[in-house]
């Protein structure tokens, strides 16, 4: 679009036309800008992050620390959420096949449930809420009382020390989880058949087998993978670039739960539509 | 490089000298700042800065909260990049230098943080171990025999299973001394303290005045110490400069400092109480 003024216009009009122009065009553009600084920081972060897995020195010690921080000490938690979630599915899944004199279809059901969207995204859920915020927590607390200033004096690359081994074990660490909540869930549902609603034994295994295929897990676990990746880079961006103290680092935290959370849930509808596209149902 | 005559009407009582070349490596002068700048967001912070850093003497920076002491001092650690201006370290120039030639740089500073700053995560011992272990590939043996030389020369020695604490459990005058025991492990040249007598009581900052005392005696290491104690200042300085208004407006001797007349720093030794107050009426 092109702005005329003539010679003849009085001499601030066509400055103030562009003035308030420009002034729209900003307030049009800044939501865009926002969500594209968004993430494009998130990206910068991830991608410093991934650089320093294959750069010296490596430390595995620290890549230890976070698998056991992210996957071992996250076991009591996912195997309780895991049990319930199976028994829960179980029991809705008979209430409504019962409707249709069809209960031998629960192991298929809750199997198949389980392992392309329960175990992942519970999952998920449950590491932002417990490993996530202790991330942002921990980053942003050593943030805060300089510690990660005192990283870089001693000529350590903070992103490598602290966030690349966050990030590495939570990818990591999230299939395996998955496929913990997985095995406890289909316990959960099988005791809540079995002994609770007397669902027949073999039914519950021989359509839990029939249904389900080594694909749903594949599926499963890429998408806690990915799952992983945007749950920590939320986590460590929250907390590593906290300003000012101890509010600040639990509005981090905070941040970065829901950050976790929602990316969460809005990238598992778009692996879902992935995952159908490249596999397609079959009856 | 600021280059501009002086006009000595308008210089201050002492500042650093501007005619020698402050590129070429000193024996006196171990670092050279001149017409530093910084900028953050609308805030010009630095707005010319001249210091001169002497060798192996205490040298203190005062002035009030929010001058800039604190971004001074990271720019000498080569932390922050300046808008514009030269910093030289013993002849080079290393506001130019890249991230490696930063890296080596900064093996020549050794850091005490206001408030220690020690890693939560590790006992003392992983604490003041950290750069050796980042940095080179010595025993565990070798590691622990310089450790527990600093402990003692420290006077931490005799502090019960000081070794296996975590920081949380030490009182702030030994953090303050396991920060300054991190920072000299790896033998600085030169040794920046931030604030170092912040929130102690009177007993626990003249401590850490002979302790910086002793450390400059001791390690023969070149101390710059930000801080906006005056009694402390006047205790431990070789050497004093004064930043106000993003500029160093006076530096010098303790005594030379103490005859200034300029307006900021006399109102800052009046309010202190070292010297009593004028009328300026």
């Amino acid at each position: 679009m092109s702005v005329s003024s003539s010679v003849d216009d009085p001499p601030g009009k066509s400055t103030a036309a562009a003035e308030i122009g420009r002034a729209l065009l900003d307030a049009a553009v800044a939501p865009l800008r926002t969500i594209l600084t968004y993430f494009g920081d998130h990206a910068i972060l991830l991608g410093e992050a991934m650089a320093g897995v294959a750069r010296k020195p490596f430390r595995l010690r620290l890549y230890l620390d976070q698998m056991q921080f992210v996957g071992v000490g996250s076991l009591p938690i996912i195997c309780l959420v895991g049990f319930f979630s199976g028994a829960v599915s179980a029991q809705q899944a008979i209430s409504a096949l019962r409707i249709f004199n069809q209960e031998r279809f629960v192991g298929a059901t809750v199997g198949l449930s389980l392992a392309q969207e329960l175990a992942p995204v519970f999952t998920a859920l449950m590491i932002t809420a417990r490993a996530g915020s202790g991330m942002a927590t921990e980053l942003g607390s050593m943030r805060i009382t300089e510690q990660i200033d005192a990283l870089t004096t001693f000529a350590v690359d903070p992103i490598q020390y602290l966030v690349t081994p966050r990030i590495v074990a939570t990818i990591l660490m999230m299939p395996i989880m998955t496929m913990v909540f997985n095995i406890v869930g289909l316990f959960g549902a099988y005791l809540f058949s079995i002994y609770l609603e007397h669902i027949d034994l073999g039914q519950f295994i021989e359509q839990f087998t029939y249904w389900t295929d080594p694909k749903d897990y594949i599926i499963g676990a890429t998408k806690a993978a990915v799952f992983g990746v945007t749950l920590s880079v939320a986590a460590c961006f929250q907390g590593f670039n906290v300003r000012g103290g101890a509010k600040e680092v639990g509005l981090a935290t905070t941040r970065a739960v829901v950050a976790g959370s929602v990316s969460v849930l809005v990238s598992d509808y778009f692996l879902i539509d992935i995952f159908h596209i490249l596999w397609p149902y079959q009856s | 490089m600021n280059t501009t005559p002086v006009d000595p009407e308008q210089t201050p009582a002492v500042l650093p000298g501007r005619t020698d070349d402050p590129s070429r490596r000193d024996q006196r002068w171990q670092i050279r700042v001149r017409n530093l700048h910084k900028t953050f967001g609308p805030q010009h912070v630095l707005r010319g800065i001249d210091l001169d850093i002497e060798r192996g003497r205490t040298n203190i920076i005062i002035g009030g909260s929010g001058q800039g002491k604190s971004v001074l001092m990271k720019h000498l650690m080569g932390l922050l990049k300046p808008d514009e201006g030269q910093i030289w370290v013993d002849g080079e120039d290393v506001v130019l230098f890249d991230k490696r030639q930063m890296a080596l740089l900064r093996r020549k500073f050794g850091m005490v943080f206001q408030y220690a700053a020690l890693f939560d995560s590790m006992n003392i011992v992983e604490n003041i171990a950290f750069p050796l272990i980042e940095r080179y590939k010595l025993s565990r043996d070798e590691i622990m025999e310089r450790v527990r030389d600093l402990l003692r020369r420290l006077d931490l020695a005799d502090s019960a299973g000081i070794e296996q604490k975590f920081p949380p459990q030490l009182s702030g005058g030994q953090r303050k001394r396991v920060g300054l025991a991190r920072a000299l492990i790896d033998r600085p040249e030169i040794l920046l303290y931030d604030e170092p007598t912040t929130g102690l009581d009177p007993v626990a900052t003249k401590n850490v005045d002979d302790m910086i005392r002793r450390t400059a005696d001791e390690f023969g290491v070149t101390s710059v110490v930000i801080s906006h104690d005056m009694a402390s200042t006047f205790r431990i300085g070789d050497r004093i400069s004064m930043l106000a208004g993003g500029k160093i407006i006076v530096s010098g001797t303790p005594a030379e400092v103490l005859a200034s007349r300029e307006p900021p720093l006399r109102e800052f030794i009046e309010t202190s109480g070292l010297v009593p107050r004028e009328d300026h009426a």
